[in-house]
């Protein structure tokens, strides 16, 4: 298990490809759990918020699992750029006529171009939100913690922000409509008896959670 | 002779270093009765009336089951149609008038001899790299009935030995990936007790081998198995990728 573990093989990349993507997915549970609490926007509810915005950025095994987080974040962006450049140069002269509808959904065969507007969006995301927790000069609440909710409900009283999250969750949706079930079939798990399952699994996943995401700042944009 | 009128925009390139262009030819007297490759014997023959460079391309059985026979038919591998050949590709598919695009396999692993004919030998290299069973020829043969196989697995091993390595998967991928081919010949001897001593070192070599040749890597988009004209599953696929991880964990 050298070097061709980890980059040396196309399978090896698609391998890794699939367990950081799967991290991520599991992520977007706890991510999206956390943005829920926004949707009560009262001032006790704010202050839970912010206490829980303190216990995610303190708490020791939050901490060391977010590490691993940023690792997935940069190793799936890295491998997904990787592997579309060599895809890119495995055809380097592209048809005249290409009739790509009649046998794959849009979204298999537009992965890199959906991540790298991830990615995009994860920038402009992470430095109004991640960067101004960490490193930003917040105001305390009334408990004495940063007070992060007043940030949040500031970025989604703008209109261009909450369109441009509610775009990025579509994004999102058509980018784990075809990664979730598409992780389980590189790591060779398909059967004729669940490989069904796990694609309803991937669809409803695919729809519900970027739904679930984009509501909330609709839901404070309307009730600010 | 029949009374169909085509324009056709094929790929002509003069040899491996030309760059290559489309370019128009109308055709007449064609049958809807005529396969795809008749209808280009056809085009080929008023060509050659007028003195003109005939347009190469592969074939060989015209029954489905070379594998020669290629075409990037209207953006489609083997043209419209599922599960068949461009051989077994039927004029009737089309309509008088129509504009038919045809060109070449695109693959860096398959490189354009001249015209629509590609160089598909890396498929061999893949197969020479692993895609066998090792037998003792010295006389004591044994039984190949001797050892029993289920019903089950020894169909789809069979499944996945219908490939005829003509390479529409590879045509047919937005990665150009040779998955689908490298998969079904690993899995044709991966399913059967003759092919599992030699499981480890056949999937390593011939993934090995399939990414040498220059082939893109599987975003599992299924396209392949779609235009596959002997339906091989994407099930193959996974089976590599478990030979694959397995072969890669344990490898001393």
């Amino acid at each position: 298990m050298a070097r061709s573990a980890i980059l040396g093989s196309s399978l090896a990349k698609k391998y890794w490809m699939a367990l950081t993507g799967l991290f991520l997915s599991v992520f977007l549970i706890a991510h999206l759990a956390g943005n829920l609490q926004l949707l009560d926007m009262s001032p006790e509810g704010q202050l839970k918020f912010n206490a829980y915005a303190k216990f995610m950025t303190t708490f020791p095994v939050v901490k060391a699992v977010s590490y691993l987080l940023y690792f997935s974040i940069l190793f799936h962006a890295f491998d997904g750029i990787l592997l579309a450049f060599q895809n890119r140069k495995a055809r380097p002269v592209r048809y005249a006529k290409e009739n790509a509808g009649a046998n794959r959904s849009w979204a298999s065969g537009n992965m890199a171009l959906l991540g790298t507007l991830i990615l995009v969006f994860l920038v402009i995301h992470m430095k109004r939100f991640w960067y101004e927790m960490h490193w930003g000069g917040l105001g305390l609440d009334a408990d004495g913690n940063k007070d992060l909710y007043a940030v949040v409900a500031a970025a989604f009283s703008e209109l261009w922000y909450v369109a441009l999250y509610v775009a990025s969750m579509a994004v999102l949706a058509f980018h784990l409509l075809h990664g979730f079930q598409s992780s389980f079939q590189s790591l060779g798990l398909n059967h004729p008896r669940y490989t069904p399952i796990i694609k309803s699994v991937g669809v409803f996943f695919g729809v519900v959670v970027p739904i679930l995401f984009a509501l909330i700042p609709v839901w404070m944009f309307v009730n600010r | 002779m029949g009374n169909m009128k085509l324009t056709l925009k094929i790929w002509r390139q003069s040899g491996p270093n030309d760059k290559g262009r489309m370019e128009t030819y109308p055709v007449h007297d064609v049958s809807e009765d005529m396969s795809f490759l008749e209808m280009l014997d056809v085009l080929n023959d008023q060509l050659v009336r007028k003195g003109k460079d005939p347009i190469a391309f592969d074939h060989d059985c015209r029954e489905g089951i070379c594998g020669m026979c290629s075409l990037f038919i209207n953006g489609e591998a083997h043209g419209p149609g599922r599960g068949i050949t461009t051989c077994q590709l039927h004029m009737r598919k089309f309509k008088d008038g129509d504009t038919i695009y045809v060109e070449p396999w695109r693959s860096t692993a398959f490189p354009v001899i001249k015209d629509l004919a590609t160089n598909r030998s890396a498929f061999d290299r893949i197969q020479a790299a692993g895609g066998f069973v090792s037998v003792n020829t010295s006389g004591n043969l044994v039984d190949g009935n001797a050892v029993p196989i289920p019903k089950h697995d020894a169909d789809k091993a069979f499944d996945a030995a219908t490939c005829i390595g003509c390479g529409a998967c590879v045509a047919t991928c937005p990665n150009g990936s040779a998955m689908l081919f490298t998969a079904a010949k690993v899995s044709q001897l991966a399913l059967l007790p003759q092919g599992r001593p030699e499981a480890k070192r056949r999937a390593l070599a011939m993934v090995e081998q399939m990414d040498k040749e220059g082939f893109g890597n599987c975003s599992n988009t299924g396209a392949c198995e779609v235009e596959c004209p002997k339906g091989i599953s994407l099930e193959h696929i996974a089976r590599l990728n478990r030979e694959y991880l397995a072969a890669t964990v344990t490898k001393e």
